[in-house]
């Protein structure tokens, strides 16, 4: 369980351990937030188990994962998202 | 002043409209929902004023008529419910993906062009420049200008309450159970055990048209034809028209009871894409069924290869008021004097609604009518049947 | 053999299998996370491979639409976009899908640094990270505690644990003889020291009604409430945190439930006394049936595996049942929600997280004199529109609007669309 893993957050590297969610790693790295709304308001983890999908962010390319419930892979490039047009 | 008492049953976009009109009409108009306004059909689709789907004839002469009022409508709606509207002109392109495909397209589109609509025949630079995220795949694309799209649960309570604010009335939770009838014409409602007096009746159950229609006496053969959209999560700007596959047109047409579906992708003012479009005869059941979700995304992917990783994260399906010669039924019961039915508009009710509105105002007050109304009599075989 | 599927492995899904195995059932356990316990037993997942190992064990795989009991799954890493579909067609189903923290809106509660209390203990438990340093646990219930206690064991100072409800209300529910006979007596000792050890004080009657800091939470307002939650004006005040974890008790997640036609009472799975739902060959156990905890739901499981299996529960399995389940009862009486807890709302404060919509959004919106019904309201709104689907929302739109919460929701978990279109299914 103490493996190290590294992740990249919008091309940042952040480090982590083997078997952290993506959002427990950005938490233990002192991110509290990393997407923001339609107004533009900012957004990390509320619930932490799934259901309320504020914690979203775009993980390999692939937009919309729940950091709470996605396990950290290393070398996983996650980038945060907005609601802003073409982002 | 005109005090004819008009009772309209539905709140519905169809029924609101109806009501509207009425009242600037000067009639005394009571409009009773069995549950909510705004409660069934209307808030169960996607909101759409379109004229790229119909061939030339009554139907599109009607939508022609809608697409003409809707920004009139929008510019007079108090501004909170015009914001609500969320009218949005964004207009319509259609793609064919095959050879045939694009034949059928462009000879269909020639005979619209023939028939006033405004159609724009775009190639394969100009289909990418307006919808980037679109196969590549495209044979013919045609963009029609003149399609829109509204919330329509927002323009319903709008019309609603542009109605209210002209002095008609609401009663919410008050289901119609049969006529009161004297001399061959109708005479009144009977609502919870009560009679309510009316002069007129206007019948915009939508799908519900048809028991509702039994009830009073004067059975019309209006049914409910089941359709099912996907949601996705917000992804703004992704999809900017909207955007179906030819095939749409086809399975509109047809009478079939068996699944039928069809690609229809439209953002939302609140960013997440619309997709459907399925057609079911399967009564008034609304389960949700995970294979017709299926057999519409595999259209939408086609469409939009783009799409393969959106999140659907819902799905709700409704139920359109189908006619089985795909023609909206406007006019008084040939059997039942008195009682006029607006109904059976299946897929383009929101589109139609306000011109449907019109017409009847027209019909009541002894006015030319704006288009001839001959094709949409009730006394015809699909409806009487 | 009867084939029975189990969604969920807390407590009442695991319990269910065990049960199930015992009555000679061939049984299928499914969950969306990587390793069984559910919320509850979280970093304990080698203490049930024993049992997994005599199942059918599916691990990170989604249930994200039922039609009776015929399931839909999706196997692969949360929201990911490859994963494979399968179709299960079991002779029984049983739902142990649990719930999942209930927090009130008040103004703020969308900055970044509150948490729900099930977040930190998720957080702490799951992952050994504490959400804050200066962390304040506020709201209702008996869960405040142990969520307390491992923000204390991962290094957090709590600054307090502030419980809604007046103590006489509490103490009425946490009777020791019902305690004793459910062997609840030592946990809440265990509890009781570590908060006394840290110096953390337990209030009642005091709750937190705003939240405050610009890009995230830096401090909590918080006040004395009557017993209705009505806040006692001139009794405000303000703490300097950099965490806040709320909790108001939690509500179930019935959306399978829903899907497979089960009925509702007041948001809950209705069942027999065997755990039977309205729907043939569907069972339901743990939270969805009722907030009772993991004794609770182990026993619901138990009964519910049984009688899944098609063998009758006998006396022993119902009256354990019955025990934990009247203990439960009893503590969530003691902990209920004070009908005045919009008076800390205010016109600007957001219910809607997702989609943004105000109080007085959803207040204007529900005094239309065309009188909108639910579904014309949340398009209006867009309350409940967005990804979680109504899940944070949906119970304070229904008190604020006067509105019913369907919890209707066909797809139960966001699938790509790309898996939707994907024909081919992957035989089980």
């Amino acid at each position: 369980m103490s493996e190290p893993i590294e992740i990249t957050v919008d091309g940042e590297a952040v480090p982590g351990i083997a078997g952290q969610t993506v959002a427990g790693v950005l938490l233990a790295a002192g991110r509290l937030s990393w997407r923001t709304t339609r107004s533009g308001a900012p957004r990390g983890v509320f619930c932490g188990i799934g259901a309320c999908f504020d914690c979203l962010l775009t993980v390999n390319g692939v937009a919309d994962v729940r950091a709470c419930r996605r396990r950290a892979a290393d070398g996983d490039e996650i980038r945060t998202q907005t609601r802003e047009e073409g982002a | 002043m005109n005090r004819t008492r008009v009772v309209v049953i539905g709140a519905g976009i169809v029924g609101a409209a109806c009501a509207r009109e009425l009242a600037l009409a000067g009639f005394d108009v009571l409009v009773l929902d069995r549950g909510r306004p705004a409660g069934g059909t209307t808030s169960h689709g996607e909101g759409n004023i379109l004229v790229s789907d119909k061939g030339p004839g009554a139907e599109l002469a009607l939508a022609q008529l809608s697409a003409r009022l809707w920004p009139r409508l929008v510019a007079e709606f108090e501004p909170r419910a015009a914001a609500a509207t969320e009218f949005d002109p964004k207009g319509g392109i259609v793609v064919a993906t095959t050879e045939p495909g694009a034949a059928a397209l462009l000879a269909f589109a020639g005979t619209q062009a023939a028939a006033g609509v405004r159609t724009e025949r775009l190639d394969a630079a100009a289909v990418a420049a307006a919808e980037p995220a679109l196969t590549r795949e495209v044979t013919a694309a045609v963009r029609y200008p003149d399609d829109a799209q509204v919330q329509p649960a927002g323009a319903a309570l709008a019309l609603l309450g542009s109605a209210l604010h002209h002095g008609a009335r609401l009663r919410t939770e008050a289901e119609v159970t049969g006529a009161r009838v004297r001399g061959g014409r109708i005479t009144g409602v009977r609502v919870a055990g009560e009679e309510v007096a009316a002069d007129v009746v206007v019948n915009a159950a939508g799908p519900w048209s048809g028991p509702v229609s039994a009830r009073l006496g004067a059975p019309i053969a209006v049914r409910p034809r089941r359709g099912e959209v996907l949601v996705t999560t917000p992804m703004p700007g992704v999809v900017r028209h909207k955007v179906y596959d030819a095939d749409y047109v086809g399975a509109v047409g047809t009478g079939s009871g068996e699944l039928q579906t069809s690609a229809v992708v439209e953002s939302t003012r609140g960013g997440t894409v619309l997709i459907g479009s399925s057609r079911r005869r399967v009564g008034f059941d609304d389960t949700i069924r995970p294979a017709v979700l299926g057999a519409i995304a595999a259209k939408a992917v086609r469409l939009f290869p783009a799409l393969a990783n959106a999140a659907v994260m819902r799905a709700y399906g409704g139920f359109r008021p189908y006619v089985d010669d795909h023609l909206p039924v406007l006019g008084e019961d040939p059997r039942l004097g008195n009682l006029w039915h607006a109904t059976g508009h299946e897929g383009a009710g929101i589109g139609l609604s306000v011109g449907t509105a019109r017409l009847l105002r027209e019909l009541l007050t002894g006015e030319e009518p704006s288009m001839p109304v001959a094709e949409f009599t009730v006394d015809r075989p699909a409806v009487l049947a | 053999m009867t084939h029975v599927v189990i969604v969920g492995a807390g407590p009442a899904g695991l319990a269910a299998a065990r049960h199930a195995l015992a009555a000679g059932a061939e049984v299928t356990v499914l969950d969306q996370a990587d390793t069984p316990g559910g919320q509850y037993h979280r970093g304990a997942a080698q203490r049930f491979d024993a049992l997994l190992n005599r199942c059918t064990w599916w691990p990170e795989s989604t249930v994200w639409a039922v039609e009776g009991k015929r399931v839909h799954v999706l196997r692969g890493p949360a929201d990911g976009a490859d994963r494979q579909r399968h179709t299960l067609e079991p002779d029984a189903l049983v739902l142990a899908t649990g719930a999942h923290d209930r927090v009130l809106p008040f103004p703020g509660w969308q900055l970044p640094g509150v948490f729900t209390a099930g977040a930190a203990q998720a957080m702490a438990k799951g992952e050994g990270v504490a959400v804050g340093r200066r962390v304040l646990v506020a709201g209702a219930g008996p869960f405040l505690l142990p969520v307390a206690e491992s923000l204390v064991h991962v290094g957090a100072e709590v600054v307090a644990v502030l419980e809604a409800n007046p103590a006489r209300t509490v103490l009425s529910g946490w009777s020791w003889r019902a305690a004793a006979h459910v062997g609840k007596l030592a946990e809440l000792a265990r509890y009781a020291g570590t908060l006394a050890r840290h110096r953390v004080p337990y209030r009642t009657g005091r709750a937190v009604i705003e939240a405050r800091g610009g890009d995230r939470v830096r401090e909590a307002v918080t006040a004395r409430v009557r017993a209705d939650w009505s806040v006692v004006p001139g009794t405000e005040r303000t703490h300097e945190i950099d965490a806040l974890c709320v909790g108001h008790g939690f509500v179930p997640q019935p959306e399978l439930a829903v899907a497979a036609g089960c009925h509702l009472d007041s948001g809950f799975v209705r069942v027999g006394d065997d755990q039977r739902t309205s729907v043939e060959g569907v069972f339901a156990a743990g939270e969805l049936t009722g907030i009772g905890g993991s004794a609770a739901a182990a026993a619901e499981g138990a009964v519910a595996g049984w009688a899944a299996a098609g063998r009758t529960p006998g006396r022993a399995l119902l009256e354990q049942r019955d025990h934990t389940r009247a203990f439960a009862r009893r503590l969530a009486a003691a902990h209920p929600i004070g009908p005045a807890w919009p008076g800390w709302l205010r016109a600007d404060t957001i219910v809607c997280r997702c989609e943004e919509t105000t109080v007085s959004d959803l207040k204007s919106a529900a005094a239309d004199p065309a009188a909108p019904g639910p579904h014309a309201l949340k398009l209006g709104t867009r309350a409940g529109l967005g990804p979680c689907q109504g899940r944070m929302c949906g119970a304070a739109v229904a008190d604020l609007c006067g509105t019913p919460e369907r919890h209707h929701r066909p797809i139960a978990q966001p699938i790509r669309l790309g898996e939707l279109a994907d024909p081919k299914e992957t035989p089980a």
